[in-house]
């Protein structure tokens, strides 16, 4: 430990003591502990009660990360699981396989071998640390997930007559126009009350150096701005190779294109480089977890009842139409609100109004198949992703098997918001068919090469009744911290139950929450 | 089987109610409001992706309570409540409709499905009880 820590430690100590939680968080935050999902720390669960038990419900990644960690600290796990597989919302659909929704509607996966969809989550961002310590310590292996990539694609039915931009001349012109005007308004004296003129100079080299700009301070085509933007025609080798820079971007019409809405997009925490992902498909992570907890898990197992007493807790569930009952000393249920809001739960009635309070988002995912990748072949896009403000929202190149000769899988629509609603409400075949008639509008090709597709609409999955649990931050206020305590003998993890909705690492640093505090009672509970 | 067969019925059944289906060509809204205006539309684009085409709900791990012939919905009040500020995993959906829309989806569910209410919710009703 150095002493640069040591003492920012005793500071947050003196904070908090003297301030308050509150005070002690927005330190924390200000010092740039806070402000991301933490290091997974050791979890100390020791001095288990010899047979002692937990049931866990749900074997999503929250409720396997419970089994794992409890059984090894010596509790007797079971996990009840609705599905027939591990895993929940970590989930991958490949070629063979088969899902069926809510309203009976069944899908054949037709992928190709080897190509896949994420349903769920699809990326891990290097700072999800308790997502990225399991992938370490279980040997998943992993790949770059590419979040931008500057020759994809920027694209407005409203603007540039709906012809797609390349993000690479949005940004570098969006930028390079930002820092003109503000050189501009130094040259004018606007900024004399504001900076000293040593700061106005520093300003001024600093402009330049960010956007590009001639030693005048303007943005204009050139070399040095085609280094950003690109060439018109790139310079090469031999008597061909001269290079032709290239035309900007009309200021007016860029700004009004909307289109520097999508170029920020990659700066969110979440979606800076580095950013990974299993390679074969997400579900690897819930198959490495399956491993290790399979034999505790009872499959095809609806929960219908929870109850508790002071002794235990007895969970009532449906095993292939036969009535069974689960006891336990203790439970940590990973069941998604949506679902756990319709079955009878003995907790406090706090809990119970906070998890009758958290509607679930809408969202529809489609993974359509090309008989070539052509967004390679013909136009160099190696993985990335390309936005528009069609209902379809994003087109997402594989970040894998680049130049491969077989076919391959775009996600071709990420719908959120009312367009969720609409496309959920469609036949999958329908809502397959809608995102290939958006996306023709970005890549032509998609009319001679489409192949085949499948679609999920988060509504119509039968295990979540939704995407994630939609917190408000009043909602939070309300009712976040109900939701969490250890009520009884119950306590419920899941990323519902985190600060982090939607996202494994929620999910993960909710289990361990969860887990130490449970256990922390049940070793002061007298047996 | 009997679920792939299930499935042809509601495939069969939606192609009839989107074809009376108008927004933008595709058929989808444009921006971060429902643009579907008559009952019927906004029923079939957004109730039906939970309650289903017959509004007959589902089954999985929990459900989607059916909403036809559901004696729930003679209280007008209860399902302006639900549309517009939902309840446990329903969403509020005020957010996305106008008074006016969320009347028309009441009253288009309230008078079909198998269920024969025929007083009407108003946009004026709907003002009161979404609180926006």
């Amino acid at each position: 430990m150095t002493n640069h820590s040591m003492s920012r430690r005793a500071l947050l100590g003196w904070i908090g003591k003297t301030a308050g939680a509150g005070a002690m968080y927005q330190a924390m935050t200000s010092l740039g502990f806070a402000a991301e999902s933490s290091h997974p720390g050791s979890l100390n669960l020791d001095g288990v009660k010899k047979g002692a038990t937990v049931l866990v419900l749900g074997a999503g990644v929250a409720g396997m990360t419970s089994a794992y960690e409890l059984r090894k600290a010596g509790y007797k796990v079971k996990i009840l699981e609705f599905n027939s597989r591990a895993g929940g919302r970590c989930w991958t659909l490949r070629g063979g396989d088969s899902y069926t929704e809510l309203g009976g509607a069944t899908q054949q996966c037709q992928f190709a071998e080897g190509n896949y969809i994420n349903p769920g989550p699809w990326r891990v961002p290097y700072h999800h640390h308790h997502v990225m310590s399991y992938i370490n310590e279980f040997n998943i292996a992993i790949e770059p997930f590419i979040q931008v990539n500057y020759n994809a694609l920027v694209h407005s039915t409203k603007a540039f007559g709906g012809k797609p931009q390349r993000y690479r001349t949005v940004q570098a012109d969006y930028q390079g126009y930002a820092a003109e005007l503000l050189a501009k308004t130094i040259n004018q004296n606007a900024l004399d009350d504001s900076l000293s003129l040593e700061d106005r100079e520093k300003l001024f080299e600093s402009l330049r150096h960010w956007g590009a700009l001639n030693e005048k301070g303007k943005y204009q085509k050139s070399h040095e701005t085609s280094l950003r933007r690109g060439f018109a025609i790139p310079p090469g080798g031999g008597l061909s190779g001269k290079g032709e820079p290239s035309d900007l971007i009309d200021q007016s019409a860029l700004l009004q294109s909307d289109l520097w809405k999508f170029i920020v997009n990659g700066q969110d925490i979440e979606f800076q480089s580095s950013i990974f992902q299993p390679v074969g498909g997400m579900d690897n992570i819930a198959k490495a977890f399956e491993k290790r907890v399979g034999d505790l898990i009872e499959y095809n197992a609806r929960v219908t009842k929870i109850d508790q007493n002071d002794t235990g807790v007895t969970v009532d569930y449906e095993h292939q139409g036969v009535a069974k009952t689960a006891k336990a000393d203790w439970c940590v249920c990973t069941i998604p609100l949506s679902i756990l809001s319709q079955i009878p739960v003995k907790a406090s009635s706090a809990m119970q109004t906070a998890i009758r309070s958290v509607p679930y988002a809408s969202s529809v995912k489609v993974g359509l198949e090309f008989n070539r990748r052509f967004w390679e072949q013909d136009e160099a896009i190696f993985g990335g992703v390309s936005y528009t403000d069609l209902p379809i929202t994003n087109i997402s190149y594989p970040s894998t098997k680049y130049y491969d000769k077989g076919k391959g899988v775009l996600l071709g629509a990420y719908v959120w918001g009312p367009n969720a609603f609409e496309f959920t409400s469609l036949a999958p075949e329908e809502r397959v068919k809608k995102a290939v008639e958006y996306g023709k509008q970005i890549h032509p090709q998609y009319t001679e090469e489409f192949n085949n597709g499948i679609a999920v609409g988060w509504h119509r999955v039968p295990w979540t009744q939704g995407c994630f649990g939609a917190w408000t931050e009043e909602k939070r206020e309300q009712h976040y911290d109900n939701l969490c305590q250890v009520d009884g003998r119950l306590v419920l993890a899941g990323e519902h139950a985190s600060h982090l909705p939607a996202w494994q690492e929620g999910a993960i640093s909710s289990a361990h929450d969860a887990i130490k505090r449970l256990h922390k009672k049940a070793v002061a509970t007298a047996a | 089987m009997k679920s792939s067969i299930k499935a042809l019925v509601v495939t069969g059944l939606f192609s009839l109610s989107a074809a009376a289906m108008a927004t933008d060509d595709a058929g989808f809204s444009l921006g971060n409001k429902f643009e579907e205006a008559s009952g019927d539309e906004l029923y079939h684009a957004i109730c039906q992706g939970c309650h289903m085409s017959e509004a007959q709900g589902a089954q999985g791990a929990g459900r989607y309570p059916a909403l036809a012939n559901n004696p729930k919905l003679s209280a007008g009040a209860y399902v302006t409540f639900m549309v517009s500020n939902g309840m446990g995993g329903m969403p509020a959906l005020k957010q996305y409709l106008s008074d006016e829309q969320i009347a028309e989806v009441v009253n288009y569910t309230r008078s079909h499905f198998g269920n024969n209410f025929t007083d009407k919710v108003s946009a004026d009703d709907v003002k009161i009880i979404a609180k926006r």
